[in-house]
């Protein structure tokens, strides 16, 4: 070693504080942090605790002997993805008449979220799975993940949405995926909103519309399906080939498509046509940084240009709570929890009995005639589409 | 007789020096290595299990495969060695500034350079957007200026988009690597060369290159391995005409329900991870030089020529551009209104206003899963502190046996890197299928977040510290221990002293690598207890301005809390 490097240990300078202190009040602040958050996950209760449906915390004060206690809640677990939302009292509602505590495990995606439920179905991390939807639901039926379930709630639902005769999956809500258009941007240029998937391909909506990616997307998907439904297995491509000439956007995920891309949506983006869904123009209503009178955007609404999702809920087989499972579902299709439905999560019920909220019933519209196929041959046909679609629209 | 005695003395403490060697090679080798079993060879040996199974029993060709894989793994590796190479071209001058001079605001600069590795994806891509989209600024500005019809930037959607993006992320991470170490150089040994006739090319490039040279490759190393695995850049700024491997994985994986191909993809992307980290290893190899760091910045001046001067300012004024105009972009569209009644209106209206920071802290729609922004920060910060303690408790030791060589070191140290080429999406589904019973189940067990977030920031604890580790001449340790200083006692004084800065890096690249990730912690996370950008998603996914005036305002609040803490951490550990 050479001596000239080793004369000096220490700084010239005075050393203020030695570093040592420093890295020990990093730690001391690290205990002192992990220890005094209350919603630390360390220490964490769940949350439906805090607000359990009896008071059973007892004041120690208090010289009374504690009244005996009502039987433990039963833990029910709901797996489902990350778009899922609900008004809070009602949960607290079921689980006070139930004697239960819900809790939920959210799982990315719909995709990642069914993946989990395949994955773990040997030894089920819930009882309860609510989000499949009808472009995975034969899948998720051909896995086997679910156990048929005939809730009396089913009579207040029509049949259209029933695509699982044997009642493992039971619809939930549905939703349209829809071209979106911004109403000032056709006002003010005098041009016609198009009227058919075919006036897509006229040269006066030359780059006017953004898609998202099928292979990314759901609504992307949908807006695929929409076109194989209408054209056939045949002709689609040739469609998605104009489309293409037609300068024909395409992006990843409906955030790029609907904030990025779209005119209507901050004011900034460049198409004023994208495929988003039909309840959009009511949430632009409901989200709107100042009120407005009137929705900025509609969905074109003709025959067979709209695509139907309908999301599905099902009892996870396996389950050791099968009665609790069933109550929930029931509470799922039940009115109180249908009418919920719109303002948390931007769907439709399915329940015919449900009413829709105002915001609804002015500013969004649900399409006649939406195109729709067959699970299954979604199912098989899904990633050839794809791969086709992909040679088509993106090479 | 004598005299072989003392051989035979000798010779009996050389062999008990070695087992005490191997015995303390074993012990901080144990805690890392049993950590990385169960939490990443594990879960990730269930899948691959699981897939390679299904994928045999499809019977897909060998030749449809390498369809599959050919197209994917050729872009994959072109943008990574672009993205490298470039952030490399940017980040070396930088460092180099950062490592030899004083100026006003250093500070400040590099704690916001920092900032871009914690956004996501989606908040960075919108402020790119918000500057270089089709209505972005600039666009704005030039066909106002040039009466263009036409935005003139073609920006989002290309090849450069993706390799900006890329070089906005991992700046910091060669500031931070390279910056540090040439901060702690002795500044005579350059002067030595100088006196002793060398021209200042000559003093660089004989003298400092090489003693820096085991972190510019650790460096280049994090760098590339960022961009060989990227997911989210590629996907929103690259678009759709652009797949990565873990692009392909994904689609493969939770769009097709493909998990068998999904597997194999993934296998394929941690053999090239383990290829890389091997050649890395071959490169570094040799023998380190040994140097007694300067702890306080000795080696820090300011610039004192006119030319030093301006190449001073101006590299500072390009990362302050470059680095702060998408911040600001996303900052300022936080506090904007656009247009009050856009129904009505054809202009674009703006106004200034705070509704969307208000709006945060309202639950308007009564939802089961609506957090407060401070809940959220909190979370953010606990599993952040969690990784901290976790990813240094693991890779002080890791650091140290790396550097106690045997032949079994280049294995142990391409398992530590291999978390960095590993697919969040199949690591995501490994854990969810391995941990599933209690105690080390997913959905109560409160540490899987911070471990996977560890895995990631495991890397670069490693990376920056065992440079500087190997650096430290034993004869210091020795020279305290000779004095009568325990070992414990000559570690603090003599060697934490020394590691401070890297420590210090160490310490900021896991608080933002917990803070930024959101893959493993939407997969994993309980809802009541979601992180800022998990909420930020949550805003984003909804139409309505609110909705998006809310997203920034998140975005936001996010860089400000990064921001503060690793001010914090650096004010408080140096």
């Amino acid at each position: 070693m050479n001596p000239l490097f080793v004369s000096k240990i220490h700084p010239t300078r005075a050393t203020r504080r030695s570093p040592r202190s420093g890295w020990m009040i990093l730690a001391l602040i690290f205990i002192l942090l992990s220890a005094c958050a209350p919603a630390a996950p360390t220490t964490a209760v769940p949350a439906s605790t805090s607000i359990s449906p009896t008071p059973t915390a007892v004041p120690f004060s208090t010289a009374t002997p504690p009244e005996p206690t009502p039987a433990e809640p039963v833990e029910l677990v709901v797996m489902t993805h990350d778009s899922f939302a609900v008004t809070e009292s009602l949960i607290r509602e079921f689980e006070q008449t139930h004697n239960a505590r819900i809790t939920f495990l959210k799982s990315g995606d719909t995709g990642s979220a069914l993946n989990r439920a395949i994955l773990t179905k040997e030894s089920p991390q819930a009882d309860v799975f609510y989000g499949v939807d009808n472009t995975f639901l034969s899948r998720a039926l051909d896995e086997g993940i679910f156990e048929p379930y005939d809730s009396p709630k089913l009579t207040q639902i029509p049949d259209q949405f029933k695509l699982d005769a044997s009642h493992r999956a039971l619809p939930v809500d549905y939703g349209d995926v829809c071209i979106n258009y911004d109403k000032t941007y056709f006002a003010s240029k005098g041009l016609a909103v198009p009227q058919s998937l075919e006036d897509l391909t006229r040269p006066e909506y030359h780059g006017l519309l953004v898609v998202e990616n099928p292979a990314t997307s759901s609504p992307g998907l949908a807006f695929l399906l929409a076109t194989v439904a209408h054209f056939g297995e045949g002709t689609y491509l040739d469609y998605w080939a104009s489309l293409r000439n037609n300068g024909l956007v395409v992006v990843n995920d409906w955030e790029t498509a609907y904030y990025t891309n779209f005119s209507a949506s901050s004011g900034k983006g460049p198409q004023p046509m994208v495929v988003s869904y039909a309840s959009s123009p009511a949430a632009e209503v409901i989200f709107a940084e100042s009120p407005l009178s009137e929705a900025p955007t509609a969905s074109i609404l003709a025959p067979d240009t709209c695509f139907r999702q309908i999301e599905f809920v099902g009892i996870l087989k396996g389950t050791a709570k099968r009665a609790l499972a069933e109550q929930f579902v029931d509470f799922m299709l039940d009115v109180p929890f249908q009418e919920d439905i719109p303002l948390q999560m931007f769907v439709y019920p399915v329940n015919s009995q449900a009413k829709l909220p105002e915001e609804f019933l002015k500013y969004a519209q649900v399409p006649e005639k939406p195109a729709s196929l067959d699970p299954a041959l979604i199912a098989s046909k899904r990633e050839e589409w794809l791969k086709a679609w992909n040679e088509t629209v993106l090479r | 007789m004598a005299e072989s005695l003392e051989r035979d003395g000798a010779a009996v403490t050389h062999s008990r020096g070695k087992a005490a060697e191997a015995l303390l090679f074993l012990l901080l080798w144990l805690l890392p290595a049993a950590f990385l079993s169960v939490f990443f060879v594990l879960p990730l040996g269930r899948i691959f299990a699981l897939t390679f199974g299904a994928f045999i029993d499809q019977a897909s060709s060998l030749q449809e495969l390498w369809q599959a894989v050919r197209r994917p793994l050729g872009f994959t590796f072109y943008q990574a060695i672009l993205s490298t190479l470039l952030t490399l071209l940017m980040g070396l001058p930088m460092a180099f500034v950062f490592g030899r001079y004083h100026f006003r605001g250093r500070r400040l600069l590099r704690v916001l350079s920092t900032l871009p590795f914690i956004l996501p994806t989606v908040v960075v891509a919108a402020g790119f957007n918000a500057l270089l989209g089709p209505r972005g600024w600039l666009n704005l500005l030039f066909m106002d200026w040039f009466n263009l019809s036409q935005p003139p930037i073609l920006f989002l959607n290309t090849l450069s988009a993706i390799l900006t993006a890329h070089v906005f992320y991992n700046l910091t991470i060669v500031l931070r690597v390279v910056g540090g170490a040439w901060e702690n150089l002795d500044p005579r040994l350059e002067q030595a060369a100088r006196t002793l006739g060398a021209s200042e090319w000559r003093a660089f490039w004989e003298v400092t290159f090489p003693i820096l040279r085991p972190s510019i490759l650790a460096a280049t190393l994090l760098v590339f391995l960022f961009d060989f695995s990227s997911f989210g850049v590629i996907l929103l700024m690259g678009g759709p005409r652009f797949a990565t491997l873990e692009v392909e994985i994904y689609i493969q994986a939770l769009q097709l329900l493909n998990l068998p191909l999904a597997g194999v993809l993934s296998a394929i992307q941690l053999l090239c991870t383990l290829l890389i980290t091997l050649a890395h290893h071959r490169l570094t190899g040799g023998q380190q030089v040994q140097l007694t760091p300067r702890l306080k910045g000795e080696g820090l001046r300011p610039a004192r020529k006119w030319a030093e001067k301006l190449a001073v300012t101006a590299l500072l004024i390009t990362l302050t551009a470059f680095i702060l105009s998408p911040l600001t972009a996303l900052s300022v569209r936080s506090v904007t209104r656009l247009e009050a009644n856009r129904g009505e209106r054809g202009a674009v209206q703006t106004g200034l206003t705070l509704d969307y920071y208000r709006e945060l802290f309202i639950n308007r729609r009564q939802s089961l899963f609506y957090v407060p922004p401070v809940a959220a920060a909190r979370n953010s910060l606990v599993y952040a502190l969690e990784t901290i303690a976790l990813s240094l408790g693991l890779g002080l030791p890791a650091a140290y046996a790396l550097n106690r060589g045997g032949s079994a070191r280049r294995w142990l140290d391409a398992l530590l890197m291999l978390p960095l080429g590993a697919s969040a999406v199949t690591l995501g589904l490994g854990y969810v299928l391995t941990f599933n019973r209690p105690p080390l189940e997913v959905r109560s067990f409160p540490l899987l977040i911070p471990m996977a977030h560890s895995l990631v920031a495991l890397p670069f604890v490693v990376r920056t510290l065992r440079p500087a580790i190997s650096a430290i001449p034993p004869s210091l340790s020795q020279a305290a221990r000779t004095l009568g200083a325990p070992p414990a006692r000559a570690w603090l004084e003599v060697d934490l002293p020394i590691l401070s800065r890297p420590l210090l890096a160490a310490t900021v690249f896991s608080f933002t690598v917990s803070l930024g990730e959101f893959g493993a912690t939407s997969l994993l996370a309980r809802p009541e207890f979601p992180t800022l950008p998990i909420a930020i998603y949550r805003f984003l996914s909804q139409p309505g301005a609110l909705n998006y005036g809310q997203a920034m305002a998140m975005a936001t609040l996010l860089m400000l809390l990064c921001g503060i803490c690793v001010f914090l951490i650096e004010k408080i550990t140096v």
